[in-house]
C-alpha cells in the first residue's frame, strides 16, 4: 500500500505527512502528530468524543479520512488555550464543574466552540440541541450546558475575543 | 475500527470522476461527506477497492436559484442547506428536513448528494425530495440525464443511478404563496436516523386543498408518496377530522420491516401519527 500525502495545519502549525488512505483523521491526529487531547469513545460516530474543528466546524474526526482533510484547518483541543491563557470554553467547564472524568470533555468543547461562533447567545434548548451529538457517561449534562452559558457570557463580555481555534 | 485498505484518488472534476469510474469498474466507489460509506467500510460491510474523493470538485458545490427552482450542488453538507437563507426563503421544507438530520458534526460532513445517492431507508431527504418533486441531474460517459425523485429511489439502498455516473445537482421546484409545508420525524434515540420521517406540501387556494403531497420515511425499504392520502385531502378543507380520516390511509398498504428496535406494526402506526401531525402542521402554515 503505497501513502498518499497530505499536509493540513492543524492549530495553526502545518504538517505534510504520507499516509495510508485508510487512516482515520483521529489516528492522524493521535498517533501521526502525538495529540491525545482528541479521544477515541464508540469509534462509530455517534459519541462525539473525537470531535474536532475542520475549517471552523464541528465534525467526528473517527468518521473522515486524513486525506479528506488535505488543505484544511484543524482544531484540537490542545488548540484552544493561547499563550498559557485558557479559553473562555475552557476557563467555564473548569468554574461550572463541566467535566468528571473528562473524557467527553475535548469534544464537548470543541462542539460548543462551533455553537458559539454561529450563535453567541445560545438558550438552554439551542445549546442541548447543538451538543445532541456528544454523550457524556458522568455529568448528567445540567453542568456541561451551564458551562456553556458561562463561556458565551465571558466571550461576550469580551468584546472582539477570538470565538475559537488556532 | 480501521477500514479495509483501498487506494485513493481525488477527481479535481465531474469529467475526470467519470473517466476514473469508467476505467476502475465496480472496484471503486465516489466518496463524498464518507458519512454512510465511512462507517460502512469500518465495519467491512463494505470494501471497495478504490475511492475517488470528490472533495475537491468544486463544481459539485453551491446554491443558486434558476427559472422557478433552486439548484443544489451535490456537495453542498446538510448544514449548508438548513442554514442557507435562500432555501429557508425558497424551500422551507427542504431546510427543515436538513436540519433535522443526524447531529451538529453529521450536518457538518455529509452531503445532499451523498444523502440521495446512498438511499439509507432510514433517511430524512429521501422523503423531502419525493415531496418536492425534485430532479436529480446526473452526470455520465453518455452525457447528462434528469431523474425524477419519484424514479429514483429503486429499492433498500439502491437508486436509478448507473454504476458510472455522478449525481451533479438537485433542482428542487421554490415553494409558492398558499403552500404549507412540514417535516417532522421520530428520530432514533441512538443513530439520530428516522424511525420514522414524514414530508408535507400542500397547496390551499380559498380554504381548499388544491394539491398535496405527502412521503414517508424510515418506514419500509425505501421512501414513498402516501398517493392514498394524498388524494383523500384534495377538494376538502385542511380541518382536523379531515385530516384525521386521510391519515389513517397512511399505513394502508405500507410496505414496514421490524429492526431491532421497532416492529413493523408499530412503524405502521407512527405513519398514522406523523402523518396527522405534519399534515396538521402545514395547513396551519398555509392558512399564514
Ligand atoms: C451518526 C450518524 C447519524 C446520521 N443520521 C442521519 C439522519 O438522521 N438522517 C439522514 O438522512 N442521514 C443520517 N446520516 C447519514 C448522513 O446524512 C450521510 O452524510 C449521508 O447519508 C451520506 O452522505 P455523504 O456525503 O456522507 O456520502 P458518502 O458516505 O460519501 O457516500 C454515500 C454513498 O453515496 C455515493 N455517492 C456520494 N456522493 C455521490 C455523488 N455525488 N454521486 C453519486 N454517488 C455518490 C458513494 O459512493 C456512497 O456509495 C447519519 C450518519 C451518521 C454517521
Ligand atoms: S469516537 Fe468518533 S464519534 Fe465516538
Ligand atoms: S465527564 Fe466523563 S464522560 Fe463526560
Amino acid at each position: 500500500m503505497t501513502g498518499v500525502r497530505v499536509s493540513m495545519t492543524v492549530n495553526g502549525v502545518e504538517y505534510t505527512r504520507d499516509v495510508e488512505p485508510r487512516t482515520l483523521l483521529v489516528y492522524f491526529l493521535r498517533e501521526h502528530l502525538g495529540l491525545t487531547g482528541t479521544h477515541v469513545g464508540c469509534d462509530t460516530s455517534t459519541c462525539g468524543a473525537c470531535t474536532v474543528l475542520m475549517d471552523g466546524k464541528a465534525v467526528k474526526s473517527c468518521t473522515v479520512l486524513a486525506v479528506q482533510a488535505e488543505g484544511a484547518r484543524i482544531t484540537t483541543v490542545e488548540g484552544l488555550a493561547r499563550d498559557g491563557e485558557l479559553h473562555p470554553i475552557q476557563q467555564a467547564f473548569w468554574d461550572e464543574h463541566g467535566l468528571q472524568c473528562g473524557f467527553c470533555t475535548p469534544g464537548m468543547m470543541l462542539a460548543a466552540v462551533d455553537l458559539l461562533q454561529r450563535n453567541p447567545n445560545p438558550t438552554e434548548d439551542e445549546i442541548r440541541h447543538a451538543l445532541e451529538g456528544n454523550l457524556c457517561r458522568c455529568t448528567g449534562y445540567q453542568h456541561i450546558v451551564n458551562a456553556v452559558k458561562a463561556a458565551s457570557r465571558i466571550m461576550g463580555a469580551a468584546v472582539g475575543a477570538p470565538a475559537g481555534g488556532e | 475500527m480501521i477500514p479495509a485498505t483501498f487506494e485513493y484518488v481525488r477527481a479535481r472534476s465531474v469529467r475526470e470522476a467519470i473517466s476514473l469510474l469508467q476505467q476502475h469498474g465496480g472496484r471503486a466507489k465516489l466518496l463524498a461527506g464518507g458519512h454512510s460509506l465511512l462507517p460502512l467500510m469500518k465495519l467491512r460491510l463494505s470494501q471497495p477497492e478504490m475511492l475517488i474523493d470528490l472533495g475537491p470538485v468544486d463544481e459539485l458545490r453551491g446554491i443558486r436559484e434558476e427559472g422557478g427552482s433552486l439548484v443544489i450542488g451535490a456537495l453542498t453538507t446538510h448544514d449548508e442547506v438548513a442554514n442557507s437563507p435562500l432555501v429557508r426563503e425558497r424551500v422551507p421544507l427542504l431546510a427543515e428536513c436538513a436540519s433535522q438530520i443526524g447531529d451538529v458534526q453529521v450536518r457538518n460532513r455529509g452531503t445532499i448528494g451523498g444523502n440521495l445517492a446512498h438511499a439509507d431507508p432510514a433517511a430524512d431527504y429521501p422523503a423531502a425530495a419525493l415531496a418536492l418533486e425534485a430532479q436529480l441531474e446526473c452526470e455520465g460517459p453518455a452525457g447528462s440525464r434528469t431523474v425524477p425523485a419519484s424514479q429514483w429511489f429503486v429499492d433498500l439502498l439502491t437508486t436509478a443511478l448507473g454504476p458510472d455516473e455522478v449525481l451533479c445537482r438537485v433542482r428542487v421546484p421554490v415553494q409558492t404563496k398558499g403552500q404549507g409545508w412540514s417535516y417532522i420525524k421520530l428520530p432514533h434515540p441512538a443513530s439520530g436516523y428516522s424511525l420514522l420521517g414524514v414530508a408535507c406540501l400542500v397547496t390551499v387556494d380559498g380554504g381548499v386543498c388544491r394539491d398535496a403531497r405527502v412521503a414517508v420515511t424510515g418506514a419500509g425499504p425505501k421512501a414513498v408518496r402516501l398517493t392514498k392520502v394524498e388524494q383523500a385531502l384534495v377538494g376538502k378543507r385542511l380541518e382536523e377530522a379531515t385530516v384525521a380520516e386521510a391519515a389513517r390511509l397512511a399505513s394502508d398498504g405500507l410496505e414496514a420491516s421490524d429492526d431491532l428496535y421497532a416492529s413493523a406494526e408499530y412503524k405502521r402506526h407512527l405513519a398514522v401519527v406523523y402523518t396527522k401531525r405534519a399534515l396538521l402542521r402545514a395547513a396551519e402554515r398555509a392558512a399564514g
